[in-house]
């Protein structure tokens, strides 16, 4: 095989690696400071992001192995509002950065799940219950709680959106 | 079940570049943007500050613990509290970081919209949060 047919079988994501790779090549030469304080915090992020990783491989295995795709055009077809509730619980409960999940996302995607309920699920994730004692301090309880309730809401009205301006024709997916 | 471990690490590993990437160019920008950067571009002008706030938001990088700690800070230097909302929201929703990921993943036209209504409807969530607020207080 010749380098240019190599090259054209290299995905583009490790091109963006690379060329990150190469912006820290450069701050290690002409600064230093920055280049060490990045290296700190991609391995404090690095070393807190190893057990999400664990959990989603196990709940990529696991989707795999039980949610098949006419599993899930079943409960999406028929759970209506149910489904948007399983899809907004399951993007608060969810933790770890909002990439670590887009394989996963991916997965169910192709199994089925459209993207309204994809962008509803990412739009939760911002909703941390971890961190809401930490907001509380900062601002009120009430400006949290209504905060998370405007939230909540908007997520599905994101949903629905997404799906009109992808052009998704399912019924359900927009009846709430 | 074997074969659904195998499918999900070939899956994982067709998103390791980017997921590297990503926390390297997160942990660069982090390095790179100094914390009185989000408290020094704010007007006091509720509406541009919400846009401001929206924006600061979208393209910022790095845990909400932060988001939580500058929001807050940024309130307490009087910055509007629709301003702050924006910001608070936008950073968790809209991810112009993960963007390059997130459309090799999940497809380019869907990375697109999503942000760009996550960047609108944050503005949206911080004006009836505070409309909420002003009512309910």
């Amino acid at each position: 095989m010749k380098l240019k047919d190599k090259l054209k079988n290299i995905s583009g994501a490790w091109y963006f690696l690379g060329v990150i790779i190469l912006s820290y090549l450069y701050f290690l030469i002409f600064n230093k400071n920055i280049f060490f304080n990045s290296i700190d915090s991609f391995n404090s992020i690095i070393l807190k992001i190893i057990p999400i990783f664990v959990l989603v491989f196990i709940l990529m295995a696991l989707s795999n192995y039980f949610i098949t795709p006419a599993v899930v055009t079943k409960h999406i077809k028929d759970k209506g509002l149910k489904k948007w509730f399983f899809v907004i619980v399951g993007g608060v409960l969810s933790s770890g950065p909002i990439y670590m999940w887009y394989p996963l996302l991916a997965s169910l995607k192709d199994k089925g799940l459209d993207y309204g309920l994809i962008a509803c699920f990412l739009y939760n994730r911002a909703i941390k219950i971890p961190l809401i004692p930490l907001a509380i301090i900062y601002f009120s309880w009430q400006y949290i709680l209504i905060l998370c309730l405007v939230m909540v809401l908007v997520s599905v009205v994101q949903g629905i959106l997404i799906n009109n301006l992808m052009g998704v024709k399912n019924e359900n997916s927009n009846s709430i | 079940m074997k074969e659904s471990m195998i499918k999900s690490a070939k899956g994982l590993w067709k998103a390791f570049p980017m997921i590297i990437g990503t926390i390297l160019l997160v942990s660069l920008i982090s390095a790179i943007i100094p914390d009185s950067f989000y408290t020094m571009i704010f007007s006091k002008n509720s509406f541009l500050d919400s846009l401001i706030g929206g924006l600061v938001g979208s393209i910022s990088a790095g845990s909400p613990i932060t988001s939580y700690i500058f929001a807050g800070e940024m309130l307490i230097q009087g910055v509007g509290l629709v301003a702050v909302t924006a910001f608070l929201v936008s950073w968790v929703t809209v991810g112009i970081i993960q963007l390059p990921a997130e459309s090799t993943i999940l497809g380019k036209k869907f990375a697109i919209l999503r942000n760009v209504t996550a960047f609108a409807l944050s503005i949206v969530v911080a004006i009836i949060t505070v409309l909420i607020l002003e009512v309910v207080l």
